[in-house]
């Protein structure tokens, strides 16, 4: 049965607290913290972007997957900070994990949900067998404007997954998708920062689609909350996962493993896939696991995977997700981060 | 082979920020102080020394412009490059035109034109004399390799960062009786240590300015000198050039210029003389830790204690043997293609008797010490007081 | 605007850590040479870099050449790879103040440079401590 083969994660040593921002723009860290139910996020140094750590997230899942990398024919990375507008951020990656010349590549769009997006299109590729193994990288560096309530949240982060027929690690059971034309949050061409409609972005986008996809992959598969060991819902900010996990019944314990949002941010087309790599690293043989993704403009996708008897022996052959998000970390003041982000304004 | 002498030397007035002087301009002033130093009215053939005028100002094609704006043309006119070691490659190509018999008078100059582009763009120039794909695609500097050889020199031998200053100390006491020098004043160890750091451990003083200048001699056969000279006639014993690697991390020892000592060898061997005879050297201090490594290359000091010569006023005017009496890179300035004519020209002054309050007494044997990059290339030459 | 071509084909080099080991004496050559160094030979095989390896000398550049002026203060230095093979990068994600001849270190896939606002990035690799 098709499925993930192998998985990486790679999370920047970066940090920046809410209270750093806060104190910035004259905002109540306490409430913002507890509004968003987070504390610190990542930043990347400015020698990351999302191609960057998709190379090191992808060379940790080939590593667990224990195959050739020259036998993968699809590499697809979902971003929504794409280095280039133009030209896949998947041929640098290919190239760099020696997935080249045979071998596709494009980049994936849908806001938070373009990584998610990879990794169905690599499934279906593996499943119908056009292609042997696809490499899937949920990756962003994103942007939040200054002074706006994203700036407290966006976050950098990848997660890559190796797709394959035989010898997975985490079977996929099935697969649901429900997507609509709602305009919650997005950015138009050449605009440097996005635009979101405020409360907008909660019950009919966020809640509509994810709640919609859970409820579908649920009723598709005759499954319910308890069928579960772990479920990962796209992570925005700390309450919304809760807040979706609560409606749909299930346990915060079922969430916790994989809602890494309050000390990582919202890695947008990492958030969930990211979380989903920090399930794997403590999933025991059998665990089933819900994965539900939301992007902005709008749509979710939903997974249920079932781990293997392969998991024990893939895991321990790459750092863990925990051990990037707890360990190691360089916090950075306000001005730091924003030469890191190139948000000031240079001399040509 | 014929022996070959001096007969004459010229500079451009003054080393430094040349605002109103164009390349050609800086060239041209010091060719034709060397030319009437020597008081030749022709010449046979000319080389310029110069790194990159088109780095640094867009222009190639130099030994045409300056043969053209001296207004010695037809005669062959050719640039040698070899990075810092422009100058002293020069000499040399011109030594070996004159020894071999084919031409009579040879000039010979160097020049730089540094200040027409931005510090960190003449930062990035400079870097070409690095390994480009492999060493300045990763962001090293010249600061940053010589700090990086500086480190291993420290770690291994226990050099100390006020060895390094007592270089640019001493050097910059000689440079301040050198009115041609860019930096004509002293300096002390406390100001070295105190300046801002560009690559741990060198500081800003560690480290040789950005200069526009010019050098020129002027060659001729050593039986002609001897008959026309008006000046005291000086010959070159030897003339010895070796490359090394273009990469530091490719050398076995990173703390040992090894293509200076090679050419060092072979330039005591053609002259059948040793280090002990040197009386007054100029070397390449293009950084503090390149005069202490460059004094080991030569022999002049054991391998290791060359951090001690500088400090113990061994290499001091009225020391052992005086190093860098113009002033050195350090406080006389570094056009990176006239550095090494210029050596030749401290040199000539001393073995002259000319060199006023610098004079090393009785001096009648010197030595010039010219590399480039990390020591990619080196060139050595002995002159004798005849 | 740089032609591309120029770091097009140092690729498999910067990227993949791509060296040439010369069939009669072993010494590895990065990047590949055609004749080499040690014996003069000029037959090779492709191998890989190891990707860990120890610093073996460093120094925080604080002056940058125009490509780097907005990167200082960094640290660059020698590393010595597990092959033995030596290559100068920079040394990223450390504490100036920590850095140490012998330090282990690990080779990751960083944007070296990029070329304005819309010229190329150009990728390689730099080094963090382990």
């Amino acid at each position: 049965m098709a499925g993930i083969i192998g998985y990486g994660a790679y999370i920047p040593r970066n940090r920046i607290r809410v209270e750093e921002i806060a104190k910035i723009w004259g905002a109540d860290a306490p409430s913002y913290k507890r509004g968003l139910g987070l504390e610190e996020k990542s930043v990347p140094s400015p020698d990351q972007d999302t191609i960057t750590m998709s190379v090191e997230a992808a060379k940790k899942a080939i590593r667990r997957a224990g195959i050739n990398p020259r036998e993968i024919g699809a590499v697809y990375v979902g971003s929504e900070s794409h280095p280039y507008a133009v030209k896949p951020s998947g041929t640098v990656l290919a190239e760099a994990i020696g997935a080249t010349p045979e071998c596709h590549s494009a980049s994936f769009e849908f806001a938070c949900k373009a990584g998610s997006e990879a990794m169905f299109v690599c499934l279906c590729q593996v499943e119908s067998g056009r292609i042997r193994y696809g490499l899937a990288v949920g990756a962003d560096t994103s942007q939040g404007a200054p002074g706006d309530a994203l700036e407290y949240s966006a976050a950098a982060g990848a997660a890559a997954f190796l797709f394959g027929k035989e010898n997975a690690i985490a079977e996929v059971d099935e697969t649901y998708s429900y997507m609509t034309d709602t305009p919650d949050f997005w950015r138009r061409e050449y605009q440097h920062y996005p635009r979101h409609a405020g409360r907008f972005t909660g019950e009919p986008a966020y809640f509509k689609h994810v709640l919609a996809a859970a409820r579908g992959i649920m009723s598709k598969t005759g499954m319910g909350a308890k069928d579960f060991a772990y479920a990962v819902f796209h992570q925005p900010n700390g309450k919304f996962p809760l807040n979706a996990a609560r409606q749909l019944g299930f346990s915060r314990e079922q969430v916790e493993t994989g809602r890494l949002v309050p000390k990582l941010g919202n890695t947008y087309s990492g958030s969930s896939p990211l979380g989903l790599t920090a399930i794997l690293d403590v999933a025991k043989a059998g665990d089933r696991i819900l994965m539900v993704s939301y992007g902005s403009g709008a749509g979710s996708d939903a997974f249920i995977y079932t781990v293997t008897g392969r998991i024990e022996e893939a895991r321990g052959k790459a750092t863990t997700t925990r051990d990037m998000l707890d360990n190691n970390k360089v916090y950075l003041d306000y001005g730091t981060y924003c030469k890191y982000r190139g948000k000031i304004l240079k001399a040509e | 082979m014929r022996d070959v002498a001096i007969l004459g030397v010229g500079m451009n007035k003054k080393w430094g920020e040349l605002w109103d002087m164009s390349l050609r301009d800086v060239f041209v002033e010091a060719a034709l102080n060397a030319v009437d130093d020597a008081g030749v009215d022709h010449l046979d053939s000319m080389y310029v020394g110069c790194m990159t005028s088109g780095l640094f100002v867009g222009q190639e094609h130099v030994g045409c412009l300056m043969a053209d704006y001296l207004s010695t043309t037809p005669i062959p006119a050719t640039r040698v490059e070899s990075a810092c070691a422009s100058g002293g490659a020069a000499f040399r190509q011109g030594f070996i035109e004159v020894a071999s018999g084919i031409s009579d008078y040879v000039l010979v100059g160097g020049v730089e034109k540094m200040t027409d582009v931005s510090g960190d763009e003449a930062t990035s120039a400079l870097s070409a004399a690095a390994d480009m794909e492999y060493e300045a695609y990763h962001g090293i500097t010249f600061p940053g390799l010589y700090a990086l050889m500086a480190r291993v020199h420290m770690e291994r031998y226990g050099t100390t960062s006020q060895q390094l200053a007592h270089v640019a100390v001493k050097n910059h006491k000689h440079g301040a009786m050198n009115p041609e020098a860019q930096y004509p004043f002293e300096v002390t160890v406390e100001d070295v240590l105190g300046s801002v750091m560009v690559a741990d451990p060198l500081h800003i003083l560690d480290c040789s300015p950005i200069t526009d200048g010019a050098a020129a001699v002027v060659l001729c056969p050593l039986d002609t000198a001897r008959k026309i000279s008006k000046k005291p006639v000086v010959q070159v014993l030897a003339s010895a050039q070796a490359s090394g690697t273009i990469a530091l991390h490719s050398r076995k020892d990173m703390a040992w210029i090894k293509s200076t000592n090679q050419a060092a060898s072979k330039a005591y061997k053609m002259a059948g003389k040793g280090p002990q005879d040197i009386q007054v050297a100029e070397v390449h201090d293009c950084f503090t830790i390149a005069e202490i490594m460059v004094l080991e290359a030569l022999a002049l000091v054991e391998r290791g204690k060359g951090g001690q010569a500088a400090e113990s006023g061994m290499t001091a005017l009225g020391g052992k043997i005086p190093v860098n009496t113009s002033g050195g890179l350090k406080a006389k300035g570094h056009p990176v293609g006239a550095t090494g004519v210029a050596q030749v020209i401290e040199i000539i002054r001393q073995l002259r008797g000319e060199a006023g309050p610098r004079q090393v007494k009785g001096a009648r044997i010197g030595l010039t010490q010219n590399m480039g990059g990390t020591g990619g290339s080196s060139v050595v030459h002995i002159f004798g007081a005849v | 605007m740089a032609n591309p071509a120029r770091y097009w084909r140092e690729i498999p080099q910067r990227y993949r850590l791509e060296a040439a080991r010369c069939t009669s004496c072993g010494e590895i050559s990065f990047p590949p040479r055609l004749i080499c160094p040690q014996c003069r030979s000029r037959k090779f095989e492709t191998v890989t870099l190891k990707e860990n390896g120890k610093i073996l000398t460093y120094t925080v550049t604080r002056v940058g050449p125009s490509q780097f002026a907005d990167q200082t203060p960094y640290a660059v230095g020698v590393v010595e790879l597990d092959d033995g093979v030596r290559i100068m990068t920079q040394i990223a994600d450390c504490d100036f103040d920590k850095l140490a001849a012998g330090q282990r270190v690990r080779l990751e896939f960083r944007r070296i440079q990029k070329q304005g606002d819309a010229g190329l990035l150009w990728y390689g690799y730099k080094c963090v401590p382990v």
